[in-house]
Order: structure tokens, then sequence, then C-alpha cells
């Protein structure tokens, strides 16, 4: 009865036909991402080294390695995740276990959608006006580093809020009926049970603040600084400081008769560092779902 | 508790006295969001304010095409041309995007099964990842030589290099909000296309599209806002032309460039610093309309 | 305080309305120490509502107006200075057996902890009593450590009973604790409930009207937020209940 009849068969080749095309569309980003990580590092071949990470820049940046640079991203995104990863858990932990549903409360996830579509530009004209001016910072790595961590807030309220609304709501329920307050419940079941998520969220920023450029150009990043080789604390917080993502613009608009693999080699640790903390956030995200709590 | 002793009596009072104290501290964190946003506005407002009211001609801003701001002797401050570069990078980019990121949606949505499903959506992660300087320096470096092999033109630095580099950083967010609005749709639909004889092709393009199509639309308006808003790519890599491109090959500049690339050179307080400002305000409302119409739009889906 | 002696709850006139809709309407009734008094009644009845009103976890939801006086040992409850202190006072077992995730000891432990009780000695004790009580201890005493969410359903059911026991309370509010649990535990749990009479007030809302004939002294019956009838149980479960519907409810012609 149910033999293989022409029209079944049309219908399997149609099936067949529309798998190819969405899935070439699919591969259509696959392709890229390979092609360009593999370009990169095949022209940045020549000089990639652990000496090329840890050597200052010289020659007006046409020779040496990228230390200062290096350094100057580490200091940036680890100021700028201490000042938003805080405010931005607290502030979804407000949102997702105190606010009611009330329009005081729709305001303000409207505000945190719009912050996260502020365009990167007007973050930086924001971080000239208020503090590098306004608050009399000046350009320095201070100010940047703020700028940058409000530009990331925004995401990281989105991925707890994520996070902690995975927590089921029985949980809660059974803690307020033995007499927990709000907060011993939070502190108690929901954020230990939820860490992992808001882990997830921030380190996925840490590779976002290290590739920006917009926001830091004008705030306190800089062409060129001397730092002092292999030592962790060269930079001092008033200072302005030299970044990656910078020194890619930099190198490849404004530096002339470079060898043509620097700003290869750039590209590649900045491209190199971003996806291997994506890849470490992915990696926790897949391991701490095999270790789920219930 | 029965018999509370003394050291839990004390514990509870301290529970009493510091807790309101944390709630405190929660609640502002709360509304900092608000804050921050007005914050944007009131500080970039502020630059630029002094010359937007004593100065500057609204009207010749929005409608010409003149933008000479270091004339020594006749300067126009008009960004239409401006507007137009931002705006044919723009569209060209989503009329790239939108078919590949929703044919990319689907096939993860319709056509993939668990491990090829999650490696793809991975993949597409890591795409987002990648930094826009990195994009401009290929856009400067690959793009730029290739376009002008591919197309016999004189320059490779235009409005197509930027709409390449913009498509491929937009279509990671139209594929993951396209797959959850996808998603959303009862599998119930599907089942009964099938069961009338549909086909795969009339099942996406009768059924699912139109079903999805308040979370697709919100996923094309974040990609838009998203171009939009993109600085070093498009800076690195559409040219420095400030004028309205008449085909895909002309180099043009778009307002974020404009204010990256001149803000340095700008003195500040200077009338040509204030305009740079006026020009963030302006990306600021546009990129503001765009969010908040996509946000209503998802809204609207989530509420049925 | 006046309060008549052998009334551990007085509900005067109470009323509970989710938004515009009243879901209870104007109900009064006593319940006295050391009894269990059952209360019967089909869904969305109120029943749950009410027994969240007695521990004030009603607030935790949007959009709840409630009145009335409901006194627990002669205080009001909207009155009192410690929430906290009066939910410790009253025991809840919800319908759906809930672990949480921390270890079994954790999960006993937990409501002392946050009472600010930390002497080692004094919760193990505690753990153990509660544990024995809620008649789960031989079955996970070698075993404390392991999470409470990996139980079995019947397990977690017990768990929670002994989590509320663990805040020593002199009510005991039982919401329809054997819906999503085995018949054979529900037994033993029946059996820990006519033991635990002897120290507490039990409320035992519940939907299998036999359980209220086995357990409870008296019985309410409440239909659509409003008191039916409350009496003995022999005379709710009789041919002659003083209202005809508590007949056809018992005797499953609706409901």
């Amino acid at each position: 009865m149910f033999t293989e009849t022409p029209l079944i068969r049309r219908k399997l080749r149609n099936e067949f036909a529309a798998k190819c095309v969405f899935g070439l569309m699919a591969l259509a980003m696959v392709i890229p991402l390979l092609v360009i990580v593999g370009y990169l590092f095949w022209k940045a071949f020549p000089l990639l080294s652990w000496d090329f990470l840890v050597t200052n820049p010289t020659n007006g940046m046409r020779k040496g390695g990228i230390w200062s640079a290096f350094l100057g991203t580490l200091y940036l995104v680890g100021i700028s995740l201490c000042i938003s990863a805080p405010i931005g858990v607290l502030a979804a932990v407000y949102l997702n276990e105190y606010a009611r549903e009330n329009w005081f409360t729709r305001i303000i996830n409207l505000a945190v959608v719009n912050l996260a579509g502020v365009p990167s530009i007007v973050h930086a004209l924001f971080g000239l006006g208020a503090f590098v001016l306004f608050a009399g910072m000046g350009r320095s790595i201070i100010a940047a580093s703020l700028t940058l961590s409000i530009m990331t807030l925004p995401v990281i309220i989105a991925s707890t809020k994520e996070a902690l609304s995975a927590v089921p709501i029985s949980f809660r329920e059974a803690c307020w009926n033995v007499g927990a307050s709000r907060w011993q419940t939070i502190r108690h079941i929901v954020l230990p049970n939820s860490i992992s998520g808001i882990l997830t969220g921030v380190i996925l920023q840490v590779s976002r603040t290290a590739g920006e450029t917009a926001p830091i150009m004008f705030t306190g990043a800089v062409f060129f600084k001397k730092i002092s080789e292999g030592n962790l604390f060269a930079y001092n917080l008033k200072d302005q400081c030299m970044a990656l993502s910078m020194h890619l613009y930099t190198v490849t608009t404004q530096v002339t008769e470079a060898p043509a693999a620097l700003p290869y080699a750039i590209a590649t640790v900045l491209v190199v560092t971003v996806l291997a903390v994506n890849a470490l956030s992915i990696g926790l995200r897949v391991y701490l779902r095999s270790r789920k709590k219930w | 508790m029965a018999q509370p002793n003394s050291d839990m009596r004390r514990r509870q009072r301290w529970q009493r006295l510091s807790e309101p104290v944390i709630e405190t501290v929660i609640r502002l964190c709360g509304i900092s969001s608000i804050v921050f946003v007005f914050g944007i506005f009131f500080f970039v407002f502020r630059e630029g304010a002094g010359f937007l009211f004593k100065g500057l001609d609204l009207s010749q801003f929005l409608t010409s095409t003149e933008w000479y701001p270091t004339s020594q002797s006749n300067v126009r401050y008009g960004v239409l041309a401006l507007i137009a570069g931002t705006f044919s990078v723009t569209v060209l980019a989503m009329l790239i995007a939108v078919p590949f990121g929703l044919g990319a949606a689907i096939f993860v949505s319709e056509f993939c099964g668990g491990r090829m499903k999650e490696t793809l959506k991975i993949v597409i992660e890591l795409l987002a990842a990648i930094p826009s300087v990195v994009w401009g320096f290929i856009g400067l470096s690959v793009m730029n030589p290739l376009i002008q092999d591919v197309f016999h033109v004189p320059v490779g630095l235009n409005v197509l290099n930027g709409a390449i580099l913009l498509a491929l950083m937009s279509v990671p967010i139209m594929v993951s909000i396209g797959e959850d609005s996808l998603k959303a749709v009862p599998d119930s639909y599907r089942e009964a296309a099938l069961a009338l004889g549909a086909t795969r092709w009339q099942l996406i393009y009768r059924v699912l599209i139109p079903a999805a199509k308040n979370g697709l639309l919100a996923a094309v308006l974040l990609g838009v806002g998203r171009a939009v808003g993109e600085t070093m790519a498009v800076l690195m890599a559409t040219g420095h032309a400030v004028n309205i491109p008449k085909s895909v090959f002309d180099p043009v500049r778009t307002l974020t460039a404009t204010i990256a690339a001149e803000l340095g050179e700008a003195s500040a307080g200077s009338d040509h610093y204030q305009v740079l400002f006026i020009i963030g305000i302006l990306l600021f409302s546009i990129t503001f309309v765009v969010n908040l119409s996509a946000d209503l739009i998802v809204k609207g889906i989530r509420k049925k | 305080m006046l309060m008549e002696p052998g009334k551990k709850i007085e509900v005067r006139d109470l009323r509970l309305a989710y938004g515009a809709k009243e879901v209870i309407h104007g109900i009064s009734f006593d319940a006295y120490r050391n009894e269990i008094l059952g209360i019967i009644g089909p869904a969305q009845s109120g029943k749950t509502s009410l027994l969240r009103c007695f521990n004030r976890t009603i607030e935790f939801t949007p959009n709840v107006t409630v009145s009335g006086v409901i006194k627990v040992d002669g205080q009001e409850v909207s009155r009192v200075r410690n929430v906290y202190e009066l939910r410790r006072k009253i025991g809840m077992v919800a319908p759906l057996p809930v672990g949480l995730p921390l270890s079994i000891y954790d999960n006993v432990a937990f409501a002392p902890r946050t009472a600010g009780m930390r002497a080692k000695s004094d919760l193990e004790g505690l753990v153990e009593k509660c544990l024995r009580q809620a008649a789960l201890w031989d079955e996970v005493k070698d075993r404390l450590d392991s999470l409470g969410t990996k139980l079995s359903g019947g397990q977690q059911q017990r768990l929670t009973i002994a989590r509320a026991l663990s805040h020593q309370p002199e009510i005991l509010c039982l919401d329809e604790f054997s819906i999503a649990i085995d018949p054979v535990t529900t037994m033993r749990i029946e059996d820990v409930l006519k033991e635990l009479k002897k120290e507490m007030t039990i409320i035992l809302v519940t939907n299998l009207v036999q359980q209220a004939r086995r357990l409870a002294a008296r019985t309410m019956f409440l239909w659509k937020g409003e008191i039916i009838e409350i009496g003995p149980t022999e005379v709710i479960f009789s041919d002659k209940p003083a209202n005809r519907k508590t007949y056809e409810y018992v005797n499953g012609i609706f409901g």
C-alpha cells in the first residue's frame, strides 16, 4: 500500500531542495567565520610569537610587540566589568525579585532595552561629556572604563534576569513559607542557583569590551604610550592607555610602511582572545547544563 | 520558633536592621538604567546645546548636503549627505542580511536537529563576537582589493564594502531572534499544514512566516538599529567622500563615521565640536525610535 | 487578648479578591487547639487562598485585596510585629512536593538557620527530630548530604513536612498534600498527622473527602468562596447534614 509514487518522490525532492537552499544560507554564515579566522591567522603567521605579546611596540609601532596595548585592554576590561557586573546583577535582582508589574517597571525595562541599543560612538560622546569633562577625570583609564561599563550594563542586566527567572518559583514559595525574607531567599537559594547563568553572561561581556574601539577613542585610549614591559601594574588609573582594538585601528589607518603582517597579527590576537573568551563562556554553559540541580 | 535564645534574637535583630539597607541598594541599582539613559541624553545634549540654540541653522543642517565644517571662509553644516550615507549602507546591508538571516533562521529552526542545531548556533554566536574594528580591517585589506578586482571599479571603499560588513555583523542577531519567533509558532500549525499535504516550501512561505511575522519584523528592526549605530567598520570601509551615493560603488560617509573621524580634530567647545555632538543626539534619537518599535513589537508577540 | 479558651484561629468576615474578582465572600469560622480541621470543596473554592491568608504569603501575589480579620492566639495577623515569626508559627505544606536544591540536611536546617540558629549540636538534633516526625529519617539517615531535589515525590513531600516542622510551628496547614504522591506514602503521612495533632492544630485542606472523614474531627465545606457548612465530621458525612449541598458533594453528586 505505501509504495513510493511519483508524487511522493517529487515531494521528497522538494523537501530536499528546500533543505539545501536554507542550508546554504546558513552555511553562508559559517564559511565567512572560518575563512576570516583562517586568513587572518595565515597572514599574521610570520609575526606571531610569545615575544610579540610581551614586548612593547617600537619604531613608531612598526616593530616590536603589542604588550602595552594588550595590558591596556586587560585594564579596561577588568575595571569596567568590576563596575558593571555588580550593578547589573543587583539591578536584575531588583527587576526579577522585587519589582511589581506596573508602569514604572515597564519604564525601567524600556530603559534597559534602549541603553542596549545606543550606538558605540554616542557612548563615546557621553563618556567625553560626563566623565572626561564634567567629572574632571580627563582622558584616563578610569573614564574609559566607566564609559565601557555603561555600555555593558544592559546586557548583563538582561542575561542575569534570564538566569534568575530560570529558578522555579516553587523554591521561593517554599522559602517564604518557612519564614525566610525575600533577601534571605535570594541570598541562599536564588543567587547560588543562578550564578552559573550570571557568570556566562558576564564572561560574554568580557569579549565584547575587549573589542570595542569607539567608546575608548576619546575617553582614554591613546595612540602610543610607553610603559615598562612585563609589569602587570605598569598603568596608572589616571593615565591614558593603549588598547588592542585602538592599536589595530591606528596601525591600519595611520602607520605607514608597517610590515604587512603586523595589522594581521594584531587582528589575530584580538580575534583569538575574543573567540577564546566566548568559547569559555559557551563551554561553561554546556558544562553547567549537565550539572543541573533539579 | 518555640524558644529563640538570645543569640538567635540578636541575629534576627541584625537581620531586621541590615536587610532594609541591602534592599535599598538593590532598588537603587534597579533604577540605574533609567538614570543612565537620561544621563546619556543629558550629557550629549549639554555639549552640543550651545550651538544648537544659538547659531545652528536647523533647516540647513537637515536638508543641505554641504558639509564643510573646517572651511575657512564658508562654514556649512549640512548633514543630508551623511544621512544618505548611513541610509544607503544600512538599506543595502539589510537587503543582503535579511534573506540570509531569515533563511538561516528557518534552517536552524525547521531543518536542524540536536547536535547540528547547537553547533550552528554556536558558530553564529562566534560570528557575532568578532569586533567591529576587525571587520573594518577586513573591509580595508580584504574586501577593498576584492571589490576592485571583481567589479572592475577604481575604488573598493564604498557603500558595497560597508554593506557587506554590516550584513555579516547584523545577521547573527537576526538569526537568533528569528529563530526564537519561529520556535514560538505552535507545532500544531506545522502539523496541520503537513496533514493537509503542504510541501515544506508552502509550509514555510504560507504558514510559518506569516505566523512569526511580528518576531521576524522585530529581528529586522534590531538589525537595522545595529547597522545604523555601527561606527568602526563603516569608518574604515566606506571611504571618506561626503556626498549622496549614485551607485553602490561610490564612497560615502556615515553619521557615525563622521563623528569618529572629526571629533579628534575639532577643538573643544568650538562650533564644529558642538555640531558633532548634535549629530550624536540625532543618532541617539534614531536608534531610540528603532529599538522602541522593535521592543513594542516583541512585547506584542509575547502577550499572545 | 480576649479569646475563648481552646480557639487557635479566629476568622471573621474574610474577603479576598484577585483584582476585581472576589474569590472569598466574607467567611467566618474558628479552629480549635489540637484539632484537625478538614476543609473540603471542589477546585477554585478559595481553599488555597484561605491558607495563604493565614501566613500572609498572599502578599507575594500582585493585585490582591484582603479584608476582614484573622486572629491567631488572639492576635490579628495583619498587625503582628514580625511577619516572619508569624510564618514560623504556621507550617505550610503545598500540593506539589518541593525539595530545595540543597542537601537533605540543609533542607531541614534552612528554617532554623534563617531564624538565627547556628549551633551545630542544636541543628543536628532538630534535623533528626523533624525527619523522624515526618517518617523520613529511616530512609535518608545515611545520605543526609545528598540533594533534596533528587528524592522521589513521596519522599520530597515528607521532606516538606520535615521542613515545615523544623521551625516548631503551632499550626500546620496542609494543602491537598496527597495529590502528587502514592497511596502508601499518603497513608504514612496520615499516621504522622494523627500523632502531630497532639502537639499542634492542623488545618487539612483536601479534595479527597474520605481523607477528611478519616482524619478530621470537624470539617468545613467551602464552595465558591462561601462556607456551606461547618461542623463535626460525623454530621457532615451523615445522611442528614445541615445543608443539602453538603450531602451532594460528599456523595459525589457534584464537584
